[in-house]
C-alpha cells in the first residue's frame, strides 16, 4: 500500500455539557492508509496520554458500521466524505498526506455535547418509547408463516428498518430535523401487516414526541439521505407525512 | 462449591413442559412488588427486561452504551436458527438438539440444549409478531438458508443484519415497557460490582460514565446479560466496549466460572492489517454457502489469485470434509486455515489468510444473485480492505469471536450465588465447547423471552421476599471498594497506557492460548501474564480524574479484569488435557489433526471457584451425563 501520511486535526474540545468548547489543533503523524479513521484517532490519543494530555473523547463501539454509536462530523459532513459509510468504517486511504481535517460533534440542540465529540442522543430513545413498536407481549403468537407478507413490502420494510439510529440525519439538517429517523421506524412498522392496528397512534405519538424534543421540521433538502450511512430514503418521510395526515384526519388517537 | 444443575427428572423431551407445569408462580398482584435488576441490553437482557416488565415486575436496566439499542448482539449478521422445518428438509427439534450437542463436541448439558431447541420456534413467531423484517419468498412466506454444522436450512435472516433486527425488536418491546413505567433504563452506566446480602445477590454498584458518580441499586434479583469475555484477547470481533467486568467481579463475589477455556475462533474474519488494528471484523459465515475456501497448493506462491490456475489451488475444506465442505463447523474450519497457513501456504502480505472465492457462484448464479444475498457484506469488505470481492476473492483469517464459557448456571439459569441469574453469552450453558453459527441469537432470546420469565417466578415463589436499602453496610462497603479500585488505577501515574497493556496481554493469549494450545505454551502464558499484570499495577498511566467522563479510566478498569481473567483462561486450558471444540490441545489430536476428546476423564464442566486475591482458585466439576445422545467422534467428513 501507499506511504504513511502526516495530518493536521482540528478537533472540538469541550470538558462537559456546561463548559464552553473550542477547536484545538493536533498533529497525527505516520498515519497508515490501512487505518480506519477511528484507529487514527486511537493512535493520536495514545500519544496524548503518553504526554499526560487529555485525549479526545469520542463514541464508538462495534466499529463495523452497525451499532450507530460513532458520531462525528468530519470536514463538515457527518461520518465523513464516503457515501453509505459510518465514521468507524471510513479508512485513511481516502485522505492524503498533509490534509487538514476538522472533526466536530453532532451539532443539534436536542443532542447536547457531553464531552468533546460525545453527545447525548437519548431524545431518539424517547421517540421510540412514544410508539416505535408493535404491542406484542411475549407469549404464544401465531405461527410465523400464518401471516404472509409480500416480498415487496417485506423488502421495503427492511430498507426502512436498516436505520442504525446514529443521528447523522439530524446532525446534517439545517433544521435539526429527525424526520428521516422517525419516518424510517414509522414506515418499517407501518408497512407490515402486524403493524397496521397501531399505525395511526404510532405516527401521531412519535411525531408529537419528536416536536417536544425540539427537533425541527423537514424542508426537503434531502441532506439526510445523502449522509445516511444506511442510505435510508427520504421517500419514507413522504410516507410518514401521508400517514400523519391520515391520523390527523381521523382525530387524535387515545393517549398511550 | 455445590453444583446442583437442578435438571428436572423425567424424559428429556418433556422436562421443560413438566417444569413449566410444576414451577412456582407469582400472582399478578404480587408481581409488581418484586424488583429485578437487568444488566446488559443485548438480545438476552433486552428480551428478559421487556418480558419481565410485561409480566408486571419492576425492572431496572443498565447498559454501558448510550442507548439500549446498540448492544453488540446488533452486529450478528447471518441469522438465527429454529427447527421450523419450513423447507421440508428433515429438520425437527430433535435434530436441532442433536446438531447443537454434537457441534458443541458433547460438552454441553443435555437438558438445557434440548430446551433451547424446543423454544427456538417460538422465538421466530415472537419476532415476526414484533415486526422483525425477516427475508421472505415471493409467496410471502419466510425464507431460510443453511449454516455451518447443519445439513438442513433452518436459518432465518434479515439481509446481513439479523442481529440488528432482532435486537431492535427486543429494544422496541423494551421501549414500550419504559413508556408504561414498568422498566427504567440507565444508559452509559457500568456495573462495577455485585452486592450480596447474607450470601444472596441483592443489588449492584454502578458508575455513571458521564459524571463518574458511583452509586448502588438493590432489588429482589439480579440478572446479568453482559455478553462474553472475548475482548480479553484484545483483538476480537467484539465491540470495543464489550467487557467482562460484570461476570468477572461476580466471580470474585462467589459465582462459579465455567469452562473459561472454551473460546470460539471464527474462521471468516478480515485479516489484521497492522499494529494500529483496534478490532477485527467478521464476515458472516453465511458467505460460506456460496464462497469456496482455498489456498495455493504450493508454499510461498505469491501470484495474484487470478493467475493461479484451478489445478494449482487447494480447496482444502472440500477435500478434507466432503459431506460438509465449505460449511464445516467453525472450530474445524478455523483449525484447517491455521494448518495451511502454518504450512506456508497462507495468502496476503502477512501470509495469515486464505481465500474465500465467489467466482464459481457468480458464474453459476450471476453477480446479481450474489449481490442480493451478500451485497452489504461485500460492501463492508470493500470499505475495510479497499478490494472488490466480486472481482478477486476475499481474504479471510480466524479471529476470536465468541466465548462459550461463562458463569455457571443451573437449569434455572441461576448461578452459584442465589438470586444471581446469568443469560446469553455471559453464561456457559448451551454451546458446550463450540457454538454453531446462528445459535447465539437463538440462545440469547430463548433465555430472555422464554426461560427466565418462568425460572425467576419459581425463584421468587420459593424464597423469602427481601430488598435491602442501599444504605446497608454491604452496599456502602462495596461502593467503597469500587471507589478505591479506581483511585488505585489513577494513582499509579506510570508511563504505559491501558491499551498498550491490553494489546500485549491479548497478543500473548492469542499466541499461547488461541487456536492451538500446549502444555508448554499455557505454562509460558501463565508465567508471562503474572509479569504483565505486575507491570500493569506499577507502570499504568491514566489521565484525568474519577469524577468525569473518562474513557481511559473506563478502559483501565476493564483491563484490570482481563489481567486476572486471562490467567484463569489459561489455567482452565492447561487442566483440560483433551481437545474438544474450540479448545485444541496439540498433544491431543488424531492422526489427521482433528480434535481428540477424552470422554473418560473430561466429560464434565470445569467450574472455577474464587478463593481470594493471590490464592489458587479451586476447580470443581459438574459431570455431564448423556441420557439420550450417544457420544461419538465428531466427524464432518
Amino acid at each position: 500500500m501507499s506511504k504513511e501520511m502526516n495530518l493536521t486535526l482540528k478537533v472540538w474540545k469541550q470538558k462537559d455539557q456546561n463548559s464552553p468548547g473550542q477547536m484545538k489543533t493536533y498533529q497525527a503523524k505516520k498515519v497508515s492508509p490501512d487505518m480506519s479513521f477511528l484507529e487514527m484517532l486511537d493512535v493520536v490519543n495514545e500519544e496524548l496520554i503518553h504526554q499526560g494530555q487529555d485525549p479526545i473523547a469520542f463514541d464508538s463501539d462495534c466499529r463495523e458500521g452497525i451499532c450507530g454509536t460513532c458520531s462525528m462530523v468530519i470536514n463538515g459532513t457527518p461520518h465523513g466524505p464516503n457515501k453509505g459509510t459510518t465514521a468507524c468504517e471510513l479508512h485513511m486511504r481516502h485522505f492524503k498526506d498533509g490534509d487538514v481535517i476538522t472533526i466536530e460533534p453532532w451539532r443539534a440542540k436536542p443532542f447536547p455535547v457531553l464531552r468533546d465529540l460525545i453527545t447525548n442522543r437519548s431524545a431518539l430513545d424517547r421517540i421510540i418509547q412514544a410508539g416505535g413498536y408493535i404491542s406484542a407481549n411475549t407469549g404464544n403468537p401465531a405461527d410465523a408463516n400464518a401471516l404472509p407478507v409480500s416480498k415487496k413490502d417485506a423488502d421495503l420494510a427492511m430498507d426502512a428498518a436498516a436505520c442504525i439510529g446514529c443521528g447523522a440525519c439530524v446532525a446534517v439538517c439545517k433544521n435539526a430535523s429527525a424526520m428521516l429517523f422517525v419516518s424510517a421506524k414509522v414506515s418499517h412498522l407501518g408497512l407490515l401487516p402486524q403493524g397496521k392496528p397501531e399505525r395511526d397512534r404510532r405516527v401521531w405519538n412519535m411525531v408529537s414526541q419528536m416536536d417536544k424534543e425540539g427537533f425541527g421540521n423537514c424542508t426537503n433538502t434531502f441532506a439526510c439521505e445523502a449522509v445516511c450511512p444506511k442510505k435510508v430514503s427520504v421517500l419514507f418521510i413522504a410516507r410518514m407525512n401521508r400517514d400523519y395526515a391520515l391520523s390527523v384526519a381521523k382525530g387524535q388517537p387515545d393517549a398511550s | 462449591m455445590k453444583l446442583d444443575a437442578k435438571t428436572p427428572s423425567g424424559p428429556l423431551t418433556t422436562k421443560w413442559s413438566r417444569y413449566k407445569e410444576e414451577c412456582k408462580l407469582v400472582n399478578p398482584a404480587n408481581k409488581r412488588k418484586f424488583s429485578v435488576i437487568v444488566v446488559g441490553t443485548g438480545l438476552a437482557g433486552a428480551s428478559a427486561a421487556a418480558s419481565l416488565g410485561e409480566l408486571g415486575y419492576k425492572v431496572t436496566c443498565f447498559c454501558y452504551q448510550d442507548t439500549a439499542r446498540r448492544a453488540h448482539s446488533i452486529a450478528a449478521q447471518g441469522g438465527i436458527n429454529a427447527a421450523k422445518n419450513y423447507p421440508n428438509d428433515g429438520d425437527s427439534v430433535q435434530r436441532l438438539f442433536n446438531d447443537t450437542i454434537k457441534g458443541g463436541d458433547y460438552r454441553a448439558r443435555e437438558a438445557n440444549v434440548y430446551r433451547l431447541a424446543e423454544v427456538s420456534n417460538a422465538i421466530i413467531d415472537q419476532s415476526v409478531a414484533q415486526g422483525v423484517p425477516f427475508a421472505r419468498e415471493y409467496g410471502g412466506l419466510l425464507a431460510n438458508r443453511s449454516f455451518g454444522g447443519a445439513q438442513v436450512s433452518r436459518t432465518f435472516y434479515a439481509r446481513g443484519q439479523t442481529g440488528q433486527q432482532l435486537l431492535l425488536g427486543a429494544y422496541q418491546a423494551l421501549s414500550r415497557q419504559v413508556a408504561k413505567g414498568q422498566v427504567k433504563i440507565y444508559s452509559r452506566t457500568e456495573m462495577l460490582d455485585l452486592v450480596l446480602v447474607d450470601g444472596v445477590a441483592k443489588g449492584i454498584v454502578v458508575r455513571d460514565m458521564v459524571t463518574g458518580k458511583i452509586s448502588s441499586y438493590s432489588a429482589d434479583a439480579v440478572v446479568l446479560a453482559t455478553g462474553g469475555y472475548g475482548n480479553t484477547f484484545y483483538l476480537s470481533t467484539n465491540a470495543r466496549g464489550c467487557n467482562a467486568m460484570a461476570i468477572w467481579r461476580s466471580y470474585k463475589r462467589g459465582a462459579g466460572f465455567a469452562n473459561p477455556c472454551y473460546t470460539q475462533i471464527h474462521p471468516t474474519c478480515i485479516p489484521v492489517s497492522g499494529d494500529h488494528q483496534s478490532k477485527l471484523t467478521l464476515m458472516s459465515e453465511s458467505l460460506r454457502n456460496d464462497g469456496r475456501v482455498w489456498v495455493p497448493k504450493t508454499k510461498g506462491d505469491k501470484r495474484p489469485p487470478s493467475q493461479i490456475p484451478e489445478s494449482e489451488r487447494d480447496y482444502y475444506l472440500e477435500t478434507r470434509y466432503p459431506s460438509f465442505g465449505n460449511l464445516a463447523p467453525r472450530d474445524v474450519t478455523s483449525r484447517a486455515a491455521k494448518l495451511v497457513c502454518d504450512e506456508g501456504r497462507g495468502v496476503g502480505s502477512s501470509g495469515l489468510g486464505v481465500y474465500l472465492d465467489f467466482a464459481e457462484s457468480i458464474g453459476r448464479l450471476g453477480k446479481k444473485a450474489i449481490e442480493e444475498r451478500y451485497g452489504n457484506l461485500f460492501e463492508m469488505y470493500e470499505r475495510i480492505t479497499g478490494e472488490d470481492a466480486y472481482e478477486s476473492p476475499m481474504r479471510i483469517f480466524p479471529a476470536i469471536h465468541y466465548t462459550m464459557g461463562g458463569l455457571w448456571v443451573d437449569y434455572n439459569l441461576m448461578s452459584t450465588i442465589p438470586g444471581l441469574f446469568v443469560l446469553g453469552e455471559a453464561n456457559f450453558s448451551d454451546h458446550g465447547a463450540n457454538r454453531l453459527g446462528a445459535s447465539a441469537l437463538m440462545q440469547g432470546l430463548a433465555d430472555g423471552y422464554f426461560v427466565l420469565p418462568y425460572t425467576i417466578a419459581n425463584y421468587f415463589g420459593s424464597s423469602k421476599k427481601f430488598v435491602p436499602s442501599t444504605d446497608a453496610p454491604e452496599f456502602k462497603q462495596t461502593e467503597q471498594a469500587a471507589n478505591e479500585h479506581l483511585k488505585r488505577l489513577l494513582s499509579i501515574q506510570g508511563s504505559r497506557t491501558p491499551t498498550s497493556f491490553h494489546r500485549e496481554l491479548g497478543k500473548l493469549l492469542w499466541e499461547n492460548c488461541g487456536m492451538a494450545r500446549s502444555d508448554q505454551s499455557l505454562k509460558t502464558a501463565i508465567k508471562k501474564i503474572a509479569v504483565i499484570r505486575e507491570e500493569f499495577w506499577k507502570n499504568l498511566k491514566v489521565t484525568g480524574g474519577p469524577g468525569e467522563l473518562n474513557q481511559t479510566l473506563e478502559l483501565a478498569n476493564r483491563v484490570s479484569d482481563y489481567m486476572e481473567l486471562a490467567e484463569l483462561l489459561c489455567k482452565d486450558a492447561l487442566e483440560r488435557k483433551e481437545s474438544c471444540g474450540g479448545h485444541f490441545r496439540v498433544e491431543h489430536q488424531t492422526e489427521d489433526h482433528e480434535a481428540k476428546r477424552d470422554d473418560e476423564n473430561f466429560s464434565h464442566v470445569a467450574v472455577w471457584e474464587y478463593q481470594g486475591a493471590g490464592k489458587e482458585p479451586v476447580r470443581n466439576i459438574e459431570p455431564l451425563q448423556y441420557e439420550v445422545v450417544t457420544m461419538s467422534q465428531r466427524s464432518y467428513k
